[in-house]
């Protein structure tokens, strides 16, 4: 595969950080690159979640736990769709937002 | 295992640092040689949760902490420079993929043998053990503890226990033999292993556990607090949620050493200190746990009590504490001491003062106000 190939792979997803995550990215808007590995394996959330870790080493482990499952304050919205599976495609979307929810005291 | 007695000398005249790990954050409080002037560092980690923080006695520079916040899943730092830089654990403690179980939070942190330079455990809550091997890095299972078919049956489910989670505490290493060590549970009892963790069994003779239907069970017991004698290792003494115990390898059984407590006091608290170098001598700071279980000092009336005879008698230890309408507690790992000669006792309070004595809990006085509530405090 040539360079350009392998750039043409690649779905570049635009990820909002919310304030408790920003000690990792240093910035409230990251972007990260997902790789296509064939037309009928689209990107998915999980896929977008493991190049943030790649990118952010320790980040992904906040939000989710080690049963693979979105932590209970956080949320996650994929072009302003809210979802809570990691399984589901990004489709056409091109920004995912994640939020922790704010409570306690 | 024959009773042995381990070599406890005193400490230089040092300066002492103390970490103060809160429901907010971690500050340091720096003595000076005298222990009588003192300075306080921090915040650091601003807003995370720290259960645990703890310098490793085999370089006295690297620090763990254990971490998480309210929204966000727990996680491991680790300073190798007395705490001004930290690095996150690549690997947090974590259960097994596929387990269905969740680590909530890492609760309790101790360094391993001084043999194994490098080697930390964790103990977590749901109830889970762990094991660093590159100083606080990267982290494992302990597939004898965790993946024993036994684990639910000695603590429950992962949902019951502690109103703040059920937890794994007081993991215990024997300075003699870096393969047998002990554990504590709430819930699950006190735990012994001899081959490093691979078998581990029930020692919970003689402790009473009366809030289950029957009384004396071989384990499910809530041992708060256990710890060991320095100077006497098969000295072992639990703050239990139902008395006061002692036990003295190789016997099995505990023997209740709460019982000479005061009756208007009673004999229920969290944390348990024991002196470096005196295994007779202990303290325990007694909360109300009667009727609902109001976790305050007894009557507003804050104090240590001292045994200087293994518990047969007890001592009221209160200069300078409150006299009255003092309503806080301390849990159970934010009570500690130095090894100076006298030693210093140091705790931490849920209202978010550090009391320190630097003549044995003769005198006491107030180092800091107006900290978060605190989880815990150790000597670095």
């Amino acid at each position: 595969m040539t360079a350009s190939a392998s750039r043409e792979a690649a779905t570049v997803v635009r990820v909002r950080i919310p304030s408790p995550l920003r000690s990792y990215t240093g910035a409230n808007e990251v972007a990260v690159a997902i790789p296509v590995l064939a037309p009928e394996l689209p990107p998915t959330i999980g896929g977008v979640l493991a190049a943030l870790d790649s990118a952010y080493p320790g980040i992904r482990f906040r939000i989710v736990d080690e049963q693979r499952k979105l932590r209970p304050h956080i949320k996650l919205f994929v072009g302003g769709r809210l979802t809570r599976n990691l399984a589901d495609p990004l489709d056409s979307a091109s920004e995912v937002m994640i939020v922790a929810a704010l409570s306690g005291g | 295992m024959a009773p042995t007695r381990a070599a406890a000398q005193s400490a230089p005249a040092r300066r002492i640092r103390v970490l103060v790990a809160t429901r907010k954050g971690l500050w340091m409080l720096n003595s000076d040689a005298a222990r009588n002037g003192w300075k306080i560092a921090g915040p650091q980690f601003l807003g995370h949760v720290v259960h645990h923080a703890v310098c490793d006695p085999r370089d006295r520079k690297s620090l763990l902490v254990a971490a998480r916040t309210g929204h966000l899943g727990p996680t491991v730092f680790r300073s190798t420079d007395s705490g001004r830089t930290w690095k996150e654990a690549t690997r947090p403690p974590a259960f097994a993929e596929g387990s269905g179980r969740v680590v909530d939070h890492t609760f309790w942190l101790t360094p391993g043998h001084a043999s194994e330079p490098g080697v930390w455990y964790a103990g977590t809550s749901p109830q889970g053990l762990f094991r660093s091997a590159d100083g606080g890095a990267t982290w494992d299972g302990v597939a004898g503890f965790n993946a024993n078919p036994q684990r639910k049956a000695w603590c429950g489910g992962d949902q019951d226990g502690t109103p703040d989670g059920p937890k794994m505490h007081s993991i215990l290493i024997d300075p003699r033999d870096p393969a047998h060590m002990y554990i504590g549970m709430s819930s699950g009892g006190v735990f012994e292993t001899g081959d490093a963790g691979a078998n581990w069994r029930p020692l919970n003779k003689g402790v009473r556990a009366d809030f289950l239907p029957e009384p004396t069970p071989e384990y499910g017991h809530d041992p708060h607090c256990v710890c060991y004698a320095e100077s006497l290792p098969d000295r072992l003494y639990q703050q239990n949620h139902c008395g006061i115990f002692r036990l003295d390898r190789p016997s099995e059984t505990w023997q209740d050493i709460g019982a000479a407590m005061p009756k208007s006091v009673g004999y229920v608290g969290f944390p348990i200190v024991v002196h470096p170098r005196d295994p007779d001598s202990i303290w325990v700071l007694p909360m109300d746990g009667t009727s609902v279980w109001p976790r305050t000092s007894p009557a507003g009336r804050p104090a240590l009590y001292r045994s200087r005879d293994g518990g047969q008698t007890w001592k009221r230890q209160d200069r300078g504490l409150p006299r009255a309408q003092a309503w806080w507690t301390v849990k159970r790992q934010a009570m500690t001491a130095d090894r100076r000669e006298p030693i210093g006792l140091y705790f931490g309070t849920t209202s978010g003062e550090v009391w320190a004595s630097r003549d044995e809990g003769r005198t006491f006085r107030c180092l800091a106000r107006h900290l978060p509530l605190i989880q815990a405090l150790e000597v670095a």
